[in-house]
Parts: structure tokens; sequence; C-alpha cells
């Protein structure tokens, strides 16, 4: 385009320009100003103040030196990889069975659905509660006879992961429910009747047929627990803090305990680097099938 | 009416034994699974209208012999926070004062982007879009430091235009696409006819654009009314001692007390900090669904 003509057009829309600075502004200071200093803060030895030197590798060495920060990776992995798989299985059978043509369907639905609206917080001390060995289930169980009943996941650093699965369980498993019932209600009934001609099996129709034209809403609602998995703190706050010991630690937390505790905020931005590199990672490939696969396949 | 004919199918058709026992294992997995999901809110209410004699007998599913809202009194008025014995209130009226500024702000400059960059051809539009889209992934922990310095040289950090601010900033990638992606799927017909009249950009954006956008701001409205009321981390952050939103406190209240904790004013309190949103989330049906999906990277 010429010059003379790029002015015409930037005159013409000039509006739309100031009216967007706002947005450019916040994108260019709050998302990638902050990104970049972060990353070049991990390069420094900043402690409690942030310093302009230079060490190279040296905090993301000492990063992975730290056995809490890996224990806090671990536990991630494992929170995530359970959360997302139990969370997706159990969501997918609700929304199967609520679309039986069952009655009370807007109770079913928003018995499932309400969890997603409470905050991570209260999950969290709700089940801190519920799952209190002293007061809570065990104790209850055990007064009813059971003497032998155990149940102190919360307490327990062996199995304080297992109640952190539960509470985002609980949590989450809504929402898949709520976009796989969506999906499902979107279904053309003709394909129903055609495999109930062909006499296929209801499970195989579901597996072979339904799921993978649902994939779309399959890969949202994992995309959707996926951020809140990757941004959690607040549950781990309320629930453990952590304990006991470091046996649910998280990366978030580890970060946050470093920038405003701990005073070491080189480390701090090492661990969120890592953890900017690695959503990147995972999220491209999804972004790049969702973005430029459809583009393919529809335009 | 019989059990059979209470759990068959809506349409009428005569009902074998074996779909019967089909019908009925529909409904005993449907029952099982409201209960698991209604339990924690059940435990939470009979907890919070029992005394503490009464919590530790040790029963944590029996009904409160005798009724009291005392815990409720004092989780409102009187629990402490440390040496603060004020109650949830202050923080209920902290979080209101965040919620509606930052709703009304974020709601209306996703509104103006979701415009401009779906009826403007802007420059650049879509790649600033893209790197906003981009932010919403990444983990809060790669901004928070630098941002942090940003607002302390601002002279905002701790208060409420800086926590307020930091809502908009973060609320910005989902507010705009949802906008966006409603705005792409209005006819362009109207405003170009409105451009041949000789209207401006705000003329069009504010009598043609806003008043179509109804049904898209009640969706934003419930999703940022629930977003923000549930953060706990951007409050903790960013908001400062004197405007701690109620997750906050709530979380104070319960985990930093010392002595014996009580446990009936602790689930009195987490019922009192959920209400809000349980509030938007039944009163809302359906679009809050609406809300979930359209929140989806859709492209």
């Amino acid at each position: 385009m010429q010059t003379a003509q790029l002015t015409w057009h930037v005159r013409r829309n000039a509006v739309a320009y100031l009216a967007l600075l706002p947005m450019a502004a916040i994108v260019v200071f709050a998302y990638l100003g902050t990104m970049a200093w972060s990353i070049r803060l991990s390069f420094s030895s900043s402690r409690l103040l942030p310093r302009n030197d230079f060490v190279g590798f040296a905090q993301y060495t000492e990063l992975f030196g730290t056995s809490r920060w890996l224990t806090s990776l671990e536990n991630f992995a494992f929170i995530a990889v359970f959360f997302l798989a139990i969370c997706f299985v159990l969501g997918t059978l609700l929304a199967i069975f609520i679309d039986q043509n069952v009655r009370a369907e807007g109770l079913f639905r928003t018995a499932f659905l309400y969890p997603y609206a409470m905050s991570m917080v209260v999950t969290g001390l709700m089940w801190q509660w519920i799952l209190n060995p002293d007061l809570g289930i065990e104790r209850t169980m055990r007064d009813m006879g059971f003497s032998g009943f155990v149940l102190d996941w919360v307490v327990n650093s062996n199995t304080v992961l297992y109640a952190v699965v539960l509470a985002t369980v609980w949590h989450g498993a809504g929402l898949v429910m709520a976009l796989l019932l969506a999906g499902l209600r979107g279904i053309d009934t003709d394909l129903w009747k055609a495999t109930r001609i062909d006499g296929i099996p209801a499970w195989r129709v579901y597996a072979f047929i339904i799921l993978p034209i649902l994939r779309p809403m399959i890969v949202t609602s994992l995309v959707l627990l996926s951020i809140s998995i990757v941004k959690m703190y607040d549950l781990i706050v309320a629930m453990t803090n952590g304990g006991p010991g470091n046996a649910s630690e998280v990366p978030a937390k580890f970060i946050m305990d470093n920038l405003f505790e701990r005073a070491n905020i080189g480390l701090a931005t090492a661990a969120s680097t890592t953890m900017l590199v690695t959503v990147l990672l995972i999220i491209a490939p999804v972004l790049y099938s969702q973005y430029l696969g459809k583009k393919g396949s529809s335009a | 009416m019989s059990v059979a004919e209470l759990i068959a199918p809506a349409a009428r058709r005569p009902v074998t034994s074996q779909q019967l026992w089909g019908r009925i294992g529909i409904y005993a997995f449907l029952g099982a699974m409201t209960l698991f999901f209604l339990l924690p809110l059940y435990v939470m209410v009979v907890t919070s209208l029992k005394t503490m004699d009464e919590i530790r007998l040790g029963q944590i599913f029996a009904l409160p012999r005798e009724l009291t809202f005392d815990a409720w009194k004092v989780a409102w008025s009187s629990a402490c926070t440390g040496l603060d014995c004020t109650g949830l209130r202050v923080g209920f009226w902290n979080s209101v004062e965040i919620l509606i500024p930052s709703v009304v702000l974020s709601i209306l400059l996703g509104a103006l982007n979701g415009y401009a960059l779906s009826f403007w051809k802007v420059r650049g539009g879509n790649v600033l879009f893209a790197c906003l889209l981009l932010g919403a992934f990444m983990p809060y922990q790669v901004f928070i430091y630098p941002l942090v310095r940003f607002y302390a040289q601002a002279g905002i950090y701790g208060s409420l235009p800086g926590v307020v601010l930091t809502h908009v900033i973060f609320g910005m990638p989902v507010m705009t696409l949802l906008f966006r992606n409603y705005y792409s799927g209005l006819p362009t017909e109207l405003f170009k006819a409105a451009r041949i009249d000789g209207a401006g950009f705000w003329m069009i954006f504010f009598t043609i654009i806003l008043p179509m956008s109804v049904p898209i701001t009640i969706v934003a409205v419930i999703m940022q009314v629930t977003a923000i009321w549930n953060d706990f981390l951007l409050g903790l952050v960013f908001a400062g001692r004197e405007n701690l939103p109620m997750t906050v406190q709530l979380n104070n209240i319960v985990n930093t007390t010392t002595g014996e904790r009580a446990y009936n004013v602790n689930m009195a309190a987490t019922i009192l900090t959920s209400l809000v949103p349980l509030a938007v989330y039944l009163g809302s049906g359906r679009w809050f669904v609406r809300g979930i999906a359209s929140g989806a990277v859709k492209g």
C-alpha cells in the first residue's frame, strides 16, 4: 500500500484506532511487557528487589535442584492427569445419562453444575471440613460401628492429592456435562434412527459415532479445565496450604511463596518462566489444530 | 402412577423388563451422583446450624438437634481474622466495591474492542487480539510481579483502583472474545447503511450496536460477576489490607484462627461467601451454560 493511501486509511478509521488504544496498551504493557520482564528477571540474581545483572541459567539450575519445586511439578502432573481424566469420564457419563429422556432433568443439571459457580476457596474449605478425620466422615463412620474405617486423605501426605483431585472433580465435572449435553442435543435424531435400524448397540454408537462428533465440545471443556488447573492456587491455599509438609505443593503456590514471602524473585520468575514455556508447548498444538485444522476443512 | 410408568421415557412405548431395568439403572446412577454433588452443600448447611457442642459429637450428616443461627451472626459481624473481629461483612462490602466498577468497565471495554475489531478495518487488530487471547492461557504468576512494580510506580498498588484495573486487564481476553464473536454474527448491512448516512464510530456504537447487544451483555455480566466475586489471588495481591475481598477474608477467618476452630462459624462464613455466585447461577439458568460455552476459544 502506498503511503498516501495508508495515511488516508488511518485518517478515515482514526477513531477506531483511538478506541483500541486501551486494549493495545494493556496488551503491550500488562501482558507482553510484564511477561518479558519476568523472563528477564529469571536470568538475574534478584532476591528481595529486582536486579539488572545477568547470571545465565543459574536460577534455573537452582530451581531444578530445589526439591520443593520438583515435588510441586510431580503433584501438578498427578492432579492434572487424574482431574482431567475423571472429569471427562464422569462428565460424559452424566451428559449421556441425562440425555435419556429422564424426568426432572433440570434438577439433575442444576445439581451437577452448581459447584462450578462456587469459588475454589469455598470448595477447598468445604472438603477440608468433610474430610476432617476428627469430626468428619471418618469419625461418623467409626461411630456407626465401622471401627477400622479410615478417611484421612487431607492430613496424610501419601493421600492428600486424592483429596485435592476429589474436590477439583466435584468442582469441574459439571462443566464437561453441560457442554457435552449441549452437544448431544444438537445431534440429528435421524442418526439414532439409522443406528437403531442397523442394530448397533448403544455404547458403540456413543463411543465410535457420537463422541467423535462432539470432539469440539470435548476439546473446549478440556481446554477450560486445563486453564483452571494451571491457575490453581486458591484451592490449595484454602484446603491444605500445600501440606502436610510439601505433599500438596503446586507450581502456582511455589511461585507466590517465593515472590511474596521468601523474597526470592529470581527463583520465582525462573519458575514462572518454566510454567509459561510448558503452557505454550501444550497449547500450541491444540490451538493449531483448532484454528488451522478447522480453516482447512471448512473453507 | 406405577414406578414403571414414572421412570419410563417420556415417549410412551410398551416397556420390556430389560428396558425397565435399564431405566432403574439410569436413575440409580443419576441419583447417586446427585447425592455426591449435593452432599457438601448439605453438610455445610447443617454444620452452620449446629452448636459447637453438637459438632464435637462427630455426626457430620446428622440434622441439628436445636436450630441456632448464632454461627451465622458471628460469621457476619464478629468472626476474627487475627486481631480484627469485625466479621465477614467488611469483606462483603469490599467485594461489592471491587465488583461493580470491575464488571462495568470490563464489559464496556470488551464491547468496544469487539465492535472495533469486527466492524472496523484496523491494521494489526487481529495480531493484537491473538496476543490478548494467548495471555488468557498464561498463569497469572508470570504477570504478577512486574504488575506489582508498575502499580507501585503509579501509586495504585494495594488500592481499590489497582485491583479494579487488574480485573479489567485479566477479564479483557474473554470479554473481547465474547463480544467479537457475537458481533461477527450480526448482519453488516445495518452498519454499512449507517456509514453511508454519515454516522461515525461512536454514533454507530451507541445507537445501533449497543442496543443490539443485550443478550450477550447478560452473558457477560453473569460471567464477570461470578469470576470477580470468586477471585482470590488478584484480590490478595492487589487490593491492599483495606480492601481485601470476601474470599480472602473467608480464608483468613477459617485458616488463621488460633485455638479451637469454630466449625459452625466457618461453615456459615463459607455459605455467606458463596451466596452471590449461587444466586447468579440459580437465577440465570441456561444463560450460565451459554456463558461457559461462548467463553471458550472458538476463533
